[in-house]
């Protein structure tokens, strides 16, 4: 539209007169939806190119969370640095901070005493739970079911009052220590987490009965978003979304951290990768988390709840990388050491991130309803996504 | 003046059969006109508190709570509010045509009102051609709200109105195809009349388009047409309930205005006033088809078993009513005790709830209120013991039940299903409903004109 030979910008009356020649005989239709949109988990924004209501492609469009949380990482001690992993991926903020404090133990080559290992598997598969309450609920409403949401986030309160009990957050928790834990378990926390498993496994049934056999749940996800393993493979999807391809992958079974390789669960994976399988494969994951809870519970040693960690942190000069399995996905900290106080170089690979590169191809030539659902269903956290 | 009211109150007292707006008489359909046109913002108002309590409590929280004991006034504040608020129209809107949209869409859902009948000589007017000029009527609102979208210039609303008006349009069809199945069982009877229809030739009679022909057809037949030809009558009456849910566009049906995909639909760009005007018509809309459904299918104005009397009895003073014409039984007795039962009830569920209200002193006024709101419930379900008013506001008690019966389906959906995509919406439309109404509107047909069938069929005697 610009003129050529001036480089002056258009004016009004040729844009007006270009767009309302086009404006009656275009096909394609371009929608922006967001950031600011009911449905769009936050601000991410989607740039649709529609015909009719068919998708014929998308262009996501982020950063408008960014807070530059890696090059944060450099002006901060390893200590410091802990409680701002909570805040990228908020809804699973003590997985984020079992990942960098693994991360940064490795690098300092100490291991969290065994209490503190089982304390923090409990906290941490609390968490997956509460994290797929939220997506359960969320996206239910994105679906156009509204009642399922108000039953997890009931649920999900009993979760984040453990937490509140246990670390005095209920959101951003800042829960472990490198090297262990400050704080010890709380009197009765054995107790209130078994009573949460008693209480929450009818729940999670609860929450199948209004939706697993709901003919318009099955329409409106059986189909839907459709990605085969081998491309989720090829664009590095993770988690939940990976498993419902059909691709048997879970850190905490095939690079066990933490002390996971204690616990006897299963990884569920579905076939046909579609928006239905992943949230039958997330239904089940509730239910195997409440299984390693239960055994670690049953567990819990005596004994210290920190390692020998030295106030000042100098790691060695290195690198390492460490990744765990968050409610999202494969969650990865590089850490560059240059054997100063202060990381050298902090690297996240956010499982919702990369996941997040997969919706285009999950949405071609689906409906623009469709893309809401795919939305929902990859199970993304903007605060993750951007950093 | 004094005479003529004097005349008609002696009328309706000696026939049932008198409409007062059916007879041409302008005053009294003004009258009528102001009742329910009055009576319906208050139905919308209620609906908007009953709606946001019900569904609070199906979804584990309590709604409205602080305007008024238990959120009563809540609709009122927010009338206000909409009222306050600043009416924007868009800078790129058609202004003229975004000012009258809202406005169309009220029109086509309260004209319908015109032939409902709240009981036999409860109507603004009975047309012979009622329940074509409901269909007609509450079909122009697609008019409004594909003229909303397109007036407001903006993508959302446009893709919301292009949905509302390719649903609302398929579902009228499915919706015709059910009424058309009613209008052949009124002719099975012999006074299926209205006040202008035609029919009243013997048991091959031509049936009747006037709403309160078919209610008359059904009280003659002695059963509600979701009964007739069991399960004929039933599989129109689903049909219907389900089309009357995409008609208005509701629940799981809500693609225009589906929130989490269009924001807000072809309202988006609406607010204050004419935002609350779309609000005023969806509601009525749905009280409208509501309204067909139960006069079609549920009898209108007639209670629960019309075929069954009981026993003629006699209690002096209070039974049998002063209308020599109205039936005597035992069941019609205990029928006719059920409007005040239902406010007492409605009452001492007011008071119950008092007991249960915080005893904080701020909670005082509320408390108060809640319990001035329960006693005067409970006065108006006394005064509808008086034998004279009993047997006046028996109709239209039976008939607002059982719309509000469908009020309560309308929440109830919506706290239960999520909802349609745009293409399942149509399969479901043409693939399912369509034909489905064509093998009844077939097999009606049939049994209507040869009802020796039916009785083979059955083994039941002739309908």
């Amino acid at each position: 539209m610009t003129d050529p030979n001036t480089l002056s910008p258009p004016s009004l009356e040729t844009h007006v007169a270009a767009r309302d020649e086009t404006f009656l005989d275009t096909n394609e239709l371009v929608i922006n939806m967001g950031p600011q949109h009911p449905a769009t988990h936050g601000v991410l924004r989607v740039i649709l190119r529609l015909d009719g209501e068919k998708v014929l492609g998308l262009e996501c469009v982020i950063g408008y969370l960014h807070r530059g949380v890696e090059k944060i990482a450099e002006h901060r001690t390893y200590t410091m640095f802990n409680p701002y992993v909570d805040r990228m991926d908020y809804v699973a903020a003590v997985s984020n901070g079992l990942g960098y404090c693994e991360a940064v133990e490795k690098l300092l080559n100490v291991e969290a005493p065994p209490r503190a290992q089982y304390i923090r598997v409990i906290l941490t598969e609390l968490n997956r739970i509460a994290s797929h309450q939220l997506w359960l609920g969320t996206h239910a409403l994105d679906i156009g079911a509204i009642t399922p949401l108000f039953y997890t986030f009931r649920d999900r309160e009993e979760i984040l009052k453990i937490f509140e009990k246990y670390c005095g957050a209920r959101l951003t928790t800042h829960a472990f220590r490198i090297g262990g834990l400050q704080y010890e378990a709380y009197d009765g926390f054995e107790k209130d987490v078994k009573s949460f498993v008693d209480f929450v496994k009818p729940k999670v049934d609860e929450y199948e009965e209004l939706l697993t056999t709901n003919r318009i749940w099955l329409e409106r996800t059986r189909g839907v978003g459709v990605i085969s393993g081998k491309d989720c493979i090829a664009l590095g999807v993770t988690g939940p979304v990976l498993r419902a391809s059909g691709v048997k992958w879970d850190i905490r079974k095939a690079l066990p951290y933490a002390n996971y390789k204690n616990f006897d669960f299963e990884i569920p994976t579905g076939q046909n990768g579609d928006t239905y399988d992943r949230y039958l494969v997330r239904m089940v994951e509730m239910r195997q988390s409440l299984r390693i809870i239960e055994q670690a519970v049953a567990g819990i040693p005596e004994g210290p709840i920190m390692a020998k960690v030295a106030k000042v942190m100098k790691p060695p000069v290195g690198e390492i990388y460490h990744s765990i399995e968050a409610p999202k996905g494969e969650l990865g900290y590089f850490i560059v050491s240059d054997g100063s106080t202060q990381p050298y170089r902090v690297r996240v690979r956010p499982p919702s991130f990369v996941n997040l590169q997969a919706l285009d191809v999950m949405c071609r030539g689906q409906l623009v309803a469709d893309v809401i659902a795919v939305i929902g269903t990859l199970d993304i956290v903007l605060g993750e996504v951007d950093r | 003046m004094h005479d003529f009211l004097q005349q008609y109150v002696l009328n309706y007292l000696d026939s049932k059969g008198l409409t007062p707006g059916g007879a041409g008489n302008i005053f009294w359909a003004t009258v009528y006109i102001l009742l329910v046109f009055g009576g319906l913002s208050v139905a919308v108002i209620a609906m908007n508190w009953l709606e946001r309590k019900i569904l609070a409590h199906m979804q584990v929280r309590l709604g409205p709570m602080r305007v008024g004991p238990h959120g009563l006034l809540q609709p009122i504040a927010d009338a206000l509010k909409l009222l306050l608020k600043e009416d924007i129209i868009p800078a790129e809107a058609d202004k003229i045509i975004f000012w009258i949209a809202p406005f169309i869409v009220v029109l086509a859902a309260f004209t319908v009102f015109v032939v409902v009948p709240f009981g036999p000589t409860h109507a603004i007017t009975d047309m012979n051609i009622g329940i074509l000029f409901m269909l007609g009527v509450s079909s122009l609102s697609v008019l409004g709200i594909v003229t909303a979208g397109w007036a407001s210039n903006s993508h959302y609303p446009l893709i919301g109105a292009l949905r509302s008006s390719a649903q609302m349009v398929s579902y009228e069809v499915a919706m015709g195809l059910a009424v058309v199945s009613v209008i052949m069982m009124t002719s099975l009877g012999s006074i299926a009349t209205g006040l202008y229809g035609a029919g009243n030739i013997g048991s091959q009679a031509s049936g009747t388009l006037s709403m309160i022909g078919i209610v008359q057809a059904q009280q003659e037949q002695g059963v509600w047409f979701v009964f007739k030809f069991f399960p004929l009558g039933l599989i129109g009456f689903a049909m219907f309930a389900i089309a009357m849910v995409a008609e208005t566009n509701r629940a799981p049906f809500d693609l225009p205005e589906a929130e989490s995909e269009l924001t807000a639909g072809f309202h988006t760009e609406y607010s204050g006033f004419r935002w609350s005007l779309f609000f005023l018509a969806e509601y009525s809309a749905m009280i409208a088809v509501s309204s067909i459904a139960v006069t079609l299918w549920l009898g209108g104005w007639l209670r629960p078993f019309p075929g069954i009397h009981g026993p003629s009895i006699a209690i002096p003073h209070i039974w049998p009513p002063a209308d020599p014409t109205a039936p005597t039984g035992a069941l019609d007795f205990v029928f006719a005790l059920f409007p005040g039962i239902a406010f007492l009830l409605l009452g001492a569920m007011c008071f119950y709830n008092v007991r249960r209200m915080p005893k904080h002193p701020l909670f005082k006024i509320q408390t108060v209120g809640l319990a001035g709101f329960g006693a005067v419930l409970g006065l108006i379900g006394l005064i509808m013991f008086i034998p004279p008013v009993r047997d006046r506001v028996g109709d239209i008690f039976w008939f607002a039940a059982k719309v509000a019966a469908f009020m309560y389906l309308y929440i109830w959906y919506r706290g239960t299903f999520p909802r349609y995509r745009f293409d399942q919406l149509m399969k479901v439309g043409w693939k399912v409903l369509l034909p489905m109404g064509l093998a009844l509107l077939v097999l009606t047909a049939v049994f209507a004109m040869h009802g020796e069938l039916w009785a083979q069929f059955t083994g039941a005697g002739h309908p």
